[in-house]
C-alpha cells in the first residue's frame, strides 16, 4: 500500500484543531476525575450489553427481529460489540490490561464510545418509534440500553487520560504486529460481509454510525497511530493479508450472486479510481473525463466480442483484447494529453472535461448515419457473451470447496487480478525515479524543470499510463456489463471517480480503495436516500475541504501540501519518517 | 560540515582553463523594459565568477537568460563550444545548474529525496522497469541514493538525510539547494545570492563550500551583495548596473573602481564614505563590526 498513516495529529503535545475547542469544555464537566468515573462505566457496559439480551421492540419486524429475550440479534450485536471493546479500554485504563492505559488514551476511547453508543441507541430507539407507530412499542431492553450508553458516555467524560508515552514509539515484537494485522483483516472481512448482508437501510445507517464510533475511539486512543507504523513496517504482510481478505469474500457469501454483483461493481469502480489516481494522486493532474477512458476500452471489449450486434469481425483471443483496449485507450490519452499537458491545470480539467463529453457522443453518433457503423449509436453494442478462459465459462456457476461461486463471482476474481495490476503499477511507480519526479512536480514545477526533470514527458506518461490501465479495466467490464452503450459514460461517473479519491485520499491505495466502496455501496444499500444522493455526496465533499482536505486515510506528503503552515504536523510527521526510516535500517 | 578556522585559500585565479560558457550579446525585455542588455560574459575552467550590482539590476533576469527559464530576446549561449537551446532541461543536461534566489525546494520532500531528484537526468530508469524492478533499476537506484548521500555529506548535511526540506534551518536549506544542483552532474554552477539570510559563521562555511566545488574541477558563477565575501571568492567579477555590464575586471579592479561605488551608493544609501567595500548586507555590517 503506498504511504499512509491514519491521524497522524493525535498524540501528546499534538492536539489537533477541535481539540483546541473541546478540551476546556471536557475539563469543566461536573465530577471530572472523580473516582466514580471508573465504576461508572462499568455498570454502562453492564447495562448497554445487558439491555441487548432483553427485547427492544414490541414488534418483531423493526431493524432484524429485536422482540425476543435472551437472544440478541438485528442491530444489537453491534451494541455487544461495542461494549465489550468499552471495556477492554477501561480494563486498559484500570485494571489487568492497565499497561495499555500508558501508550493508549483510554479516556478518549471510552468517551467516544460512548458518545457513540448513545447516539446509536438514539437513533435505534426513534427507528422502533416511528416504524411500529410510538415510543411505547419500545421495550425495556432498549432503555436499559440506552441508560448503560449515557453512562459509559458520562464516564468517559469524567476519566482523565492516563496515557504518558507516544504510541508511535511503542516497540512491539514482530509476531504481535503480524496478529494485529491478521486481526484487522479478518475483522474488514467480517464487516464488509456483515454489513453486504444488511436488509434494511435503517440498520445499515446504524451500522455505519457504529463504524463511526469505533473508528473515531480508537484514531482518538492512538490505536490507529500504532497500526499505520506497523502496516508501514509489515507492508508485504499487509498487502497479502489484503488480498487475501479480498479473495475469501465470495466464499463468505453462500452463492448468493445479489451481493456479488454489488462487490463487483464497487471492484470496477475502485480499480478504475485507482488508475485515475496515478494521474490525480500522483502526478497531480486534474482529469475530469477519465470514464471516457475506461468506455474506449469497454468498446473495444464490446466490438471485438462475439456479440451478434458487435461490428467488426476480427475475434482475438481476450488477452488480445485487453491489450488492444489499453492501448486504443492510452492512445486516445496521448492525442488529448499532447496538446493540453503544455499549459498549465485548469486547461487540462476543461479539455479532458470536454473530451469525456466528446467522446459520449461520438460513440452515440457512429451508427452509420453520421459515419462508420462502429458502436449502433444509442443502443450500444448489447448481448456481449461472458467470457471463456480455456472452456471455463464465466457465465456458469462453479463449485470450490463445497461452495457455489456463482457467475458474479467468477468475474469478481478477474477483476481482482485487475486491480491487483493496477496497484501493482501504482505502488512500483510511485517508488521509483519517475514517482520522484511526479512530486518534485507537484511540488514546484519550475524548479523541477530547472533540475532537468521532464516535466511534459512525465504528465503525458502518468496521463496516457493511466489511460492504458482504465482500458484495460474497460475491455472486462464490457463483459460484466453485458452491454456497452453511451449513457453508461457519462461526466458524472469521472466526477464520482474523482471524489472516491479526494475522500478516500488522494495517491493512496488504502484510502481510494476506501473511498471507492463508500460511494459505490452506500447507495446501493441506501435505497431510500437515492433522491438526495448527489446532495449529500456534494455536502460530504464540502466537508471535507474544509476539515480534512488530505482524505479519510492521508498519505503523508499530500497532508503536509494541503497544510503547508502547519509546523507541528510537519515535525510530527518527519517524526514518524525518522522512526521508519530508523526501523527500515 | 566541520567548519575550519584556517582561513580560505587566496582568490589568486587558479589553473584558469579553456572557456567553459560564453554569453554573447544576451538581451531581455520585457515590454518596454530593458532587464538585461547586451551583456557578454566568459567563464573559463576552474573559475569563480562573480556577479554583482544593485537590487533590480538584471542579475537574476541575466541567470533566467543562461538556463533558459527566459528566452532571452536577443543573444547566444554557449556551454564547451555548444549552442544551448533556451530550454532548462537542455541546459541542465548540457551541463549547467543553479539553485535560487528565493530557495525553491521541494518542501515536502526529504533532503536526500531533493537531491535524488537532482539525478533524474543522469539516470535513466523508465516506465516497465521500474514497474518490474528488474536488476538495472535496482542498481541505478542504489547509485543513485548513494550519490545523492554523498552529496549531502559532501554540503555538510549527511546527518540531515531523512529530514524534510520545510523543517531545515534556513542555511542548511541553502546548502541542500547546492546539493540537488550539483547532483545533475555540472560543469558549471550559477549560484544565485547563496549567502542571503546568512550569518557570518554561515557565510564562512558557504565560501569554503563554493572553494570545495572549485576544487572539485567545476567552474562557479555567484551573484552577491556582501562585498567581502565575493572580493575573497572570486577570480573574476562582473558588475551589472542597469542591465549593462559597468565593469569587469579582477576583484581588486572592480573594488577600487569609482563607477562601482557610485552605481551602489545611487542605487543605495545616500551617505558618502570612503569605504572602499561599499555594503548593502546586514551580514556584511556584522561582520565588519566583528
Ligand atoms: N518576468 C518579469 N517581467 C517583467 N519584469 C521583470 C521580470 N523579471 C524581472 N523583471 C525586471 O527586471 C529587472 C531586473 O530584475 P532582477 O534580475 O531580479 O534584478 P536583480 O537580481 O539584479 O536584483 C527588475 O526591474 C525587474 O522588475
Ligand atoms: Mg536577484
Amino acid at each position: 500500500m503506498s504511504t499512509s498513516t491514519p491521524d497522524l495529529t493525535h498524540g501528546a503535545g499534538h492536539g489537533d484543531h477541535d481539540d483546541h475547542v473541546t478540551v476546556p469544555l471536557l475539563e469543566r464537566f461536573p465530577g471530572r476525575g472523580s473516582a466514580a468515573a471508573w465504576p461508572l462505566g462499568l455498570v454502562g457496559v453492564l447495562l448497554l450489553v445487558g439491555g441487548t439480551f432483553l427485547s427492544w421492540s414490541y414488534t418483531g419486524d423493526v431493524l432484524g427481529d429485536l422482540s425476543i429475550n435472551f437472544y440478541p440479534g438485528g442491530v444489537q450485536i453491534c451494541m455487544i460489540v461495542l461494549g465489550l471493546v468499552a471495556l477492554a479500554f477501561l480494563l486498559a485504563h484500570r485494571g489487568p490490561l492497565s499497561r495499555l492505559g500508558d501508550w493508549l488514551d483510554s479516556a478518549a476511547a471510552v468517551r467516544n464510545l460512548g458518545l457513540g453508543a448513545v447516539a446509536y441507541m438514539a437513533v435505534a430507539i426513534g427507528v422502533i418509534a416511528y416504524e411500529s407507530g410510538g415510543l411505547i412499542n419500545v421495550n425495556p431492553g432498549g432503555w436499559v440500553s440506552l441508560v448503560g450508553a449515557l453512562l459509559l458516555a458520562a464516564s468517559g467524560l469524567m476519566l482523565v487520560s492516563r496515557q504518558h508515552k507516544d504510541p508511535l514509539f511503542a516497540k512491539t515484537t514482530s509476531w504481535l504486529e503480524i496478529c494485529a494485522i491478521i486481526v484487522l483483516m479478518a475483522l474488514v472481512l467480517f464487516g464488509a460481509a456483515y454489513a453486504l448482508g444488511i436488509g434494511d437501510g435503517a440498520s445499515f445507517v446504524l451500522f455505519l454510525m457504529f463504524v463511526a464510533a469505533a473508528a473515531t475511539a480508537l484514531a482518538k486512543s492512538g490505536v490507529f497511530t500504532w497500526i499505520g507504523l506497523i502496516a508501514q513496517k509489515n507492508r508485504p504482510v499487509l498487502m497479502l493479508g489484503a488480498f487475501a481478505v479480498a479473495f475469501l469474500f465470495p466464499f463468505t457469501q453462500g452463492g448468493s450472486d445479489e451481493n456479488m454483483s454489488i462487490a463487483t461493481q464497487v471492484l470496477i469502480f475502485a480499480a478504475t479510481a485507482l488508475g485515475l489516481n496515478i494521474v490525480v494522486g500522483l502526478a497531480g493532474l486534474l482529469d475530469l473525463g477519465y470514464i471516457a477512458f475506461l468506455g474506449a476500452g469497454a468498446y473495444v471489449g464490446a466490438v471485438l466480442s462475439n456479440s451478434a450486434f458487435a461490428t467488426i469481425g476480427w475475434k482475438p483471443p481476450f488477452l488480445v483484447v485487453v491489450l488492444v483496449g489499453a492501448i486504443f485507450s492510452s492512445i486516445l490519452g496521448l492525442i488529448i494529453g499532447s496538446p493540453t499537458l503544455r499549459v498549465s491545470g485548469d486547461y487540462l480539467a476543461i479539455v479532458t472535461l470536454a473530451f469525456g463529453e466528446i467522446f459520449r457522443f461520438t460513440m452515440g453518433n457512429l451508427d452509420g448515419n453520421n459515419g462508420p457503423d462502429l458502436t449502433n449509436g444509442p443502443n450500444g453494442v448489447p448481448a456481449i457473451p461472458d467470457l471463456n478462459f480455456f472452456g471455463f465459462d464465466f457465465g456458469q456457476p462453479h463449485n470450490v470447496a463445497g461452495i457455489t461461486l456463482g457467475r458474479f463471482a467468477n468475474y469478481y476474481f478477474l477483476l481482482l487480478v485487475i486491480a491487483a495490476i493496477i496497484i501493482f503499477v501504482f505502488v512500483r511507480l510511485n517508488n521509483s525515479r519517475i514517482g520522484r519526479g511526479w512530486v518534485a512536480i507537484r511540488e514546484d514545477e519550475k524548479a523541477a524543470e530547472a533540475m532537468g526533470v521532464n516535466v511534459f514527458g512525465l504528465k503525458l506518461f502518468a496521463f496516457a499510463g493511466g489511460a492504458f490501465l482504465a482500458g484495460m479495466a474497460g475491455t472486462v467490464k464490457a463483459h460484466h456489463d453485458v452491454s456497452v452503450t453511451p449513457d453508461q459514460y457519462i461526466f458524472l461517473e469521472s466526477a464520482f471517480l474523482l471524489a472516491a479519491i479526494v475522500l478516500g485520499g488522494m495517491g493512496t491505495v488504502a484510502g481510494v480503495l476506501v473511498g471507492a466502496t463508500i460511494l459505490k455501496l452506500l447507495p446501493e444499500k441506501l435505497r431510500f436516500i437515492a433522491d438526495y444522493r448527489l446532495l449529500i455526496f456534494g455536502l460530504v465533499l464540502v466537508l471535507m475541504m474544509r476539515f480534512r482536505p488530505e482524505g479519510i486515510i492521508a498519505n503523508q506528503r499530500r497532508k503536509l501540501e494541503f497544510h503547508e503552515d502547519d509546523e507541528d504536523l510537519a515535525e510530527r510527521i518527519e517524526e514518524v519518517h525518522l522512526e521508519e526510516a530508523e526501523a527500515k535500517a | 560540515m566541520t567548519v575550519t578556522d584556517t582561513p580560505p585559500p587566496p582568490a589568486t585565479p587558479s589553473t584558469v582553463g579553456a572557456p567553459i560558457l560564453e554569453a554573447r550579446g544576451v538581451t531581455m525585455r520585457f515590454g518596454g523594459l530593458t532587464a538585461v542588455k547586451d551583456v557578454d560574459m566568459t567563464v573559463n575552467e576552474g573559475e569563480i565568477v562573480g556577479l554583482i550590482g544593485p537590487n533590480g539590476a538584471g542579475k537574476t533576469t541575466f541567470f533566467n537568460c543562461l538556463t533558459g527559464l527566459y528566452k532571452p530576446t536577443e543573444g547566444v549561449v554557449t556551454l564547451s563550444g555548444q549552442v544551448i537551446p533556451p530550454k532548462p532541461r537542455a541546459v541542465v543536461v548540457a551541463g549547467m545548474a543553479r539553485t535560487f534566489q528565493n530557495i525553491r525546494l521541494f518542501a515536502n520532500m526529504t533532503a536526500l529525496e531533493n537531491v535524488m531528484v537532482g539525478r533524474y537526468c543522469r539516470t535513466s530508469s523508465m516506465a516497465l522497469t521500474s514497474i518490474l524492478r528488474g536488476p538495472k533499476f535496482r542498481r541505478e537506484e542504489a547509485a543513485t541514493r548513494a550519490r545523492a548521500q554523498e552529496l549531502l555529506e559532501f554540503v555538510g548535511l549527511g546527518d540531515s538525510a531523512e529530514n524534510l526540506a520545510r523543517n531545515m534551518p534556513y542555511g542548511d536549506q541553502r546548502r541542500l539547494e547546492i546539493a540537488r544542483a550539483l547532483a545533475t552532474d555540472p560543469k558549471l554552477i550559477l549560484l544565485d545570492e547563496p549567502t542571503a539570510g546568512m550569518n557570518p559563521q554561515e557565510t564562512k562555511q558557504a565560501s569554503d563550500l563554493i572553494f570545495r566545488i572549485r576544487d572539485s574541477g567545476l567552474a562557479v558563477v555567484v551573484i552577491e551583495h556582501d562585498m567581502r565575501f565575493i572580493f575573497n571568492l572570486c577570480d573574476r567579477v562582473l558588475c551589472l548596473v542597469r542591465g549593462e555590464v559597468l565593469v569587469q575586471g579582477s576583484p581588486g579592479e572592480v573594488q577600487s573602481d569609482p563607477r562601482v561605488i557610485e552605481a551602489y551608493i545611487g542605487g543605495g544609501d545616500d551617505d558618502e564614505d570612503d569605504d572602499p567595500t561599499p555594503s548593502l548586507d546586514a551580514g556584511t555590517t556584522q561582520e565588519e563590526q566583528q
